[in-house]
């Protein structure tokens, strides 16, 4: 059954063209450590994930050694937090982002998900009372990431969470101001936020879940930008085959390892992310994979469109190599952790309004972009209400993570290090959405959400 | 099960017997080699059963790439299971 072809082909893919599975990452419920009192809910928080997943690191680095491949990330997502301490006070949630902080390093793992609110169509008390203290929560813990979802397309946008997160978003970079406002890095304002997704920041335990769940997202821009410069001068559709056997490739090693670790952990297998997932790593870059198909530059003309044929060629690849496809699903554009789009912006060919229109035909949405500090909460405001219109208005997924950079003009850049890389300060237009914004209240769902 | 035991690098004497001593002291039953050399490059491709190790496989497999590193090669024993899964539906 073996040939040595493509047995030199598998390992060439993880020796030189960086083939990782990104993420294992475990979900697990909380929805039974519901508790009056604040103390009591964190202990039996704390207990029940370092219970789940006490053997998740050990699992995850026993696979990697079993198949060779590295494993980059073990990870834990939970349900959103604002769903357990619907009663809870701002300080209660920050004793709680503590335990999570407490939960992981005990784990050993990279990041814990879900210090999430679900306000697309309004707020709780509690859900305020969480917003209110995500900066502080992001500031004094180092593993713990939060999201936010603002908006569906079935309930519209909501505005007033927007504002909120456009203040949340400003503080979380001041108070984290002495460490490139790295606060922001962990914080992501969604529309349409799968309750699946294994990638951080945005990953959390969704209310429709088991108990617990393995969701597993799988890499390689290094392995699809490999295959496309051997198959040479071939034309589009030829191209697009390329991409999807390789994905089909990528997705099935996914699959192997999730089987693996949902049996290992005695965990249902959720789902595969089939999403192209950049590090800042030379040869794992999702725009050196368009430049590849032939763009002088990513970010200039043609753009939108080689990354619309990528990401509907990844997923058509993908999907006959999974059982169960989920997440996000589709190619990550995150600025600061792609070594070909932190060049294509060092050159000028990217900008942020072409970043935006390559968010309406890929995953995700305005992804670790680093602005400049002194731009204002209203501004950021607008730049989430757009990116999020974007997807309420296409029925899929968009998101912002922005760092406001405290301190740092256009001109300058933010280093975060490891995966999460480096940004160069990027232009942000001053003109103020201030009185649209301001009115607050909700954007109406469009029409074609009204299916049944 | 099988495992495949990858090692590559500069062509040296006694490669095969390094790799092979290691199988035979942790019970490795080798069932099929297949080695190039080109222009001293040294590929070689080898199949193992590995159902009887006297180890955990993981060790198995550091021990095997610690070797390597002695000798300035890279070796990688890999579950033949992620071969099969990526290249056959």
């Amino acid at each position: 059954m073996l040939n040595v072809t493509d047995i030199l082909e598998t390992i060439g893919m993880i020796r030189e063209e960086n083939l990782d599975i990104r993420t294992i990452t475990m979900g697990i419920s909380l929805l039974d450590c519901v508790s009056e009192d604040e103390n009591r809910l964190c202990e039996k928080v704390y207990d029940k994930i370092t219970r789940k997943a006490e053997h998740l690191v050990a699992v995850g680095c026993d696979i990697e050694k079993k198949y060779g491949i590295p494993i980059v990330n073990k990870r834990v997502s939970v349900t959103p937090v604002s769903l357990v301490g619907g009663t809870m006070t701002p300080d209660g949630y920050l004793k709680l982002a503590h335990t999570l902080q407490r939960a992981a390093e005990t784990l050993g793992i990279n990041f814990i998900g879900g210090y999430s609110a679900l306000v697309h169509k309004g707020m709780t008390q509690g859900e305020k009372n969480l917003i209110s203290v995500i900066p502080e929560a992001l500031a004094e813990t180092q593993l713990v990431c939060s999201s936010v979802n603002v908006a569906t397309t079935k309930a519209g946008i909501n505005m007033d969470a927007i504002r909120m997160m456009g203040s949340a978003i400003k503080r979380a970079a001041y108070l984290t101001r002495d460490n490139n406002s790295i606060g922001c890095a962990k914080l992501v304002v969604f529309a349409n936020v799968p309750e699946d997704n294994p990638f951080m920041a945005g990953a959390f335990h969704g209310v429709g879940e088991p108990d617990t769940v393995i969701n597993v997202g799988v890499s390689g821009p290094g392995v699809v930008a490999a295959a496309i410069k051997r198959a040479g001068d071939c034309n589009l559709s030829e191209l697009a085959d390329v991409i999807k056997k390789t994905a089909f490739k990528i997705t099935r090693v996914g699959q192997l390892v999730a089987s693996e670790a949902a049996e290992r952990l005695q965990t249902p297998f959720g789902i595969i992310d089939l999403s192209l997932a950049p590090t800042p790593a030379i040869g794992d870059s999702v725009a050196h994979i368009l430049e590849g198909m032939g763009l002088e530059s990513c970010g200039g003309y043609g753009t939108t469109a080689a990354l619309a044929m990528l990401n509907d060629a990844v997923k058509k690849g993908g999907v006959m190599a999974s059982s169960h496809v989920g997440g996000l699903s589709g190619a990550f554009i995150p600025v600061s952790e792609d070594a070909g789009m932190i060049a294509a912006v060092e050159r000028g060919a990217l900008t942020l309004e072409k970043l935006e229109a390559m968010t309406a035909v890929c995953s995700v949405g305005l992804d670790m972009i680093a602005i400049p500090g002194d731009v204002s909460e209203d501004v950021i405001c607008g730049i989430i209400a757009d990116e999020i219109s974007i997807g309420v208005a296409n029925t899929k997924t968009t998101a912002v993570r922005v760092i406001p950079a405290y301190g740092k003009k256009e001109g300058d850049s933010v280093n975060f290090g490891g995966l999460l890389g480096y940004a160069p300060i990027m232009p942000v237009k001053p003109y103020s959405p201030a009185r649209f914004v301001a009115r607050g209240g909700r954007i109406p769902a469009p029409i074609h959400s009204l299916k049944n | 099960m099988k495992a495949v035991i990858t090692v590559t690098g500069k062509d040296s004497v006694g490669i095969i017997a390094r790799v092979s001593t290691l199988c035979s002291q942790y019970n490795g039953n080798i069932v099929d080699i297949t080695q190039s050399v080109l222009s001293e490059y040294f590929a070689m491709i080898m199949l193992v059963e590995i159902d009887q190790l006297s180890i955990p496989f993981a060790d198995f497999a550091d021990k095997l790439a610690e070797e390597g590193k002695k000798c300035a090669l890279d070796i990688r024993a890999m579950h033949e299971d992620i071969f099969n899964t990526m290249h056959h539906v």
